[in-house]
């Protein structure tokens, strides 16, 4: 038996790749020193971004972001605070301003920590969404994509679609009848190819039954019209015009940017779609499911993850600009971008109020912006090879 | 050809038709309403919205009011809820202002960008390459009010010349030369602003083109033939490379209405994207409405412009 093992580990060693992919592409990665760079300001903003929100919220923080001084307003950076004219509990943690005080003498190092967070959580939900939603219909639109919506079905959505208007306008006997009849139908239409099969249908209700439009036109058109909102300017009116929230800019944000994902997706999911392993696993009985997931999602997320790395910095520069025009997260929560807008009055009296948060923005979006590019690089095959 | 136009202007009145009713719905389903923007205004009495709701059809239900708002818009009719004037009357003179920093920034970003694009291809991997490139990932990542912050700093104390909106207070008596001086002191920071992204990503792209074409066997052969390499680099390979530009000329269009919100903001422009501004915090329909309009419109000439460019310039491509 052993001589058996033996034999069989020695045919099966020079077959097996040395390396595994992910080891394989860290190796690409590692030798682009911006990337690396990037990568390691990320990981201390993340640290800085997780310890901020555990020391600045909670009834009594230890960095209190919205402690007000007014007889210390205004401070350069590493001045110590005067211990004569503040109460105990007044007194900054760590007994200096690391980055000075605003106009209310609110510490800007603690509203720092406390906005940290903020651009984090932002950045990461919207592109979360915008991937999530961009996967789903890309992936769609390029493994479905051929399928026919039947005209019936297109009639019962619009009257669906009429029923839930009424619904919302206050018609609510009507509207709920509507629905219900919906509904109805799309139970009858689960069921009924095999009750009318073979039996004589009138001419119209063939008619209902033909293709009206694949799958794939409507999604890529919808695509198509996405694209035709300037985005920040649609961000701007339905922030402005909706109650000013964290969660409304994340939902905006990302339902804003999901058009390039989708297109991505789509795009490699019809090239993979005709490969080998895909017919393979078909034949093999594989669910639709599980081949999207399993089998054609790894092969299609490298250009999904470059992307969305790019787009958190972007999220994270359209956070920071509406929090400047003053659409972002209301005020008593601070955001580097409104720790920017609310010092830019003080420019020249007080540039530290503009250049700390500024700076930082700055950094942190470099950072996501190469760490992207060297993914790119690290994932494109024509590097790979040579590699 | 003539098929492919006419296919594409379907395929786009379509879109547009789509891309107003999804606009109309955003604006007129979010919570709050055009007549609630000033409750505290002791003049606002309920037969005021009353009659304010009559005179722009607010009573009336959602698809009326679309018809009656795009009738408006296409018999020029329309007017602004704050104060009554026409619309198109007020987006025109806003994008007379708005003009010369769209094209001052286009231009910069057109002519920098080639060449910090083509030298960073030329000498791939040297000193000057990786410096553009990171110069360029800073200016990427650069938020534009910031960066708009530092360089008013910059000028304000170095220069001491006047930066804030479109010309001086007050100088109309001036001499015709100051007049001129004066305003393209206050046109430059702000255009560089617009431009400075552009710059960044345009450089990017030329270079990338660059090294493809670059590494094709027509230029290894040109090179071997032994022709100097200004002629290997301008004639054989930029014109190559030259080609997916001549289509981007198109998408260049869309960029008169999106993106100077905050640039002119910040320096109190009074152009389209301080007007979008201004509209959206007075909740004055019409004119987000319009404007949004106007963008969508651009975007799909501007792809049809750069369908059309791709056709002329690319003998490949045969419809």
């Amino acid at each position: 038996m052993d001589t058996m093992t033996d034999a069989q580990h020695i045919l099966e060693a020079p077959s097996a790749p040395r390396q595994t992919r992910l080891q394989q592409l860290w190796g690409l990665f590692r030798e682009n020193r911006l990337a690396i760079l990037g990568l390691i300001i990320f990981l201390f903003f993340l640290v800085f971004a997780v310890i901020g929100v555990i020391l600045t919220s909670g009834q009594e923080p230890v960095f209190n972001p919205a402690m007000i001084r007014l007889q210390e307003k205004l401070l350069p950076p590493l001045t110590r605070p005067d211990i004569h004219t503040l109460q105990p509990d007044e007194i900054p943690a760590l007994s200096v301003y690391l980055f000075g005080t605003d106009d209310l003498g609110r510490d800007v190092f603690a509203r720092m920590l406390q906005g940290a967070w903020v651009s984090l959580t932002v950045g990461f939900v919207a592109v979360g969404i915008s991937v999530l939603v961009g996967i789903f219909m890309g992936g769609i639109a390029g493994y479905f994509g051929q399928a026919m919506i039947r005209f019936d079905q297109i009639m019962v959505s619009c009257i669906m679609l009429g029923g839930a208007v009424l619904l919302a306008l206050g018609e609510t006997r009507t509207g709920i009848g509507i629905l219900v009849a919906g509904h109805a139908y799309i139970f009858f239409s689960i069921f009924s190819k095999r009750l009318l099969s073979g039996r004589n249908l009138p001419r119209w209700f063939i008619l209902l039954h033909r293709g009206a439009i694949s799958i794939d036109t409507i999604i890529m058109r919808t695509v198509d019209i996405m694209l035709c909102f300037p985005t920040f300017f649609l961000i701007l009116t339905v922030v402005a015009l909706l109650p000013a929230s964290m969660y409304n800019i994340m939902i905006v944000i990302g339902l804003t940017s999901w058009m390039g994902t989708t297109r991505f997706v789509r795009a490699e999911f019809l090239s993979l779609r005709e490969q080998d392993f895909v017919t393979a696993a078909k034949a093999l009985g594989v669910g639709n499911l599980r081949i999207i997931f399993r089998h054609m999602m790894p092969n299609a997320i490298g250009p999904v993850l470059v992307s969305s790395t790019i787009g958190i910095a972007t999220a994270i520069l359209t956070e920071a600009g509406l929090s400047f025009l003053g659409f972002g997260v209301p005020p008593p929560h601070a955001t580097w971008g409104n720790i920017l807008s609310d010092g830019k009055r003080f420019i020249f009296d007080a540039p530290w109020l503009t250049f700390i948060p500024g700076i930082a923005i700055l950094i942190v979006v470099l950072c996501f912006n190469l760490f992207g590019e060297g993914l790119r690089d690290a994932l494109n095959p024509k590097l790979r090879e040579r590699g | 050809m003539l098929s492919f136009i006419g296919r594409s202007l379907i395929q786009k009145i379509v879109t547009l038709f789509f891309v107003s009713v999804v606009s109309f719905l955003i604006i007129h389903l979010a919570p709050g309403k055009p007549s609630q923007v000033d409750p505290m205004n002791p003049k606002f009495t309920p037969e005021m919205v009353e009659r304010f709701q009559k005179e722009f059809h607010l009573d009336k239900p959602l698809y009326i009011q679309y018809l009656y708002f795009y009738r408006g818009l296409f018999t020029g009719k329309i007017v602004s809820w704050k104060d009554n004037r026409s619309v198109l009357a007020k987006i025109w003179e806003r994008f007379l202002n708005s003009l010369p920093l769209f094209i001052v920034g286009t231009l910069l970003t057109w002519t920098l960008s080639f060449p910090v694009g083509i030298r960073s291809a030329i000498y791939r991997g040297g000193i000057y390459d990786r410096s553009a490139t990171f110069i360029s990932y800073l200016l990427i990542s650069i938020p534009g009010f910031f960066f708009a912050y530092i360089l008013i700093i910059l000028v304000v104390t170095t220069l001491h010349v006047p930066v804030i909106g479109m010309e001086t207070f007050g100088l109309r008596a001036s001499s015709w030369g100051n007049m001129l001086m004066d305003r393209v002191w206050h046109l430059l920071i702000p255009s560089v602003l617009g431009a400075t992204g552009g710059i960044a990503v345009l450089s990017r792209y030329v270079r990338s083109q660059m090294l493809e074409v670059e590494g094709q066997d027509y230029v290894r052969t040109a090179r071997a033939k032994g022709l100097p390499p200004e002629q290997v680099h301008y004639k054989h390979a930029l014109r190559n490379a030259l080609l997916p530009f001549v289509t981007m000329f198109g998408l260049i269009l869309p960029g008169l209405i999106g993106g100077s919100v905050i640039i002119e903001s910040i320096f109190s422009w009074p152009g389209m994207g301080r007007m979008a501004y201004e509209a959206i915090l007075a909740r004055d329909y019409p004119i987000i409405l319009t404007l949004n309009f106007i963008a969508a419109v651009l975007v799909l000439v501007g792809t049809f412009i750069s369908d059309l460019l791709y056709l002329v310039v690319d003998p490949r491509i045969r419809l």
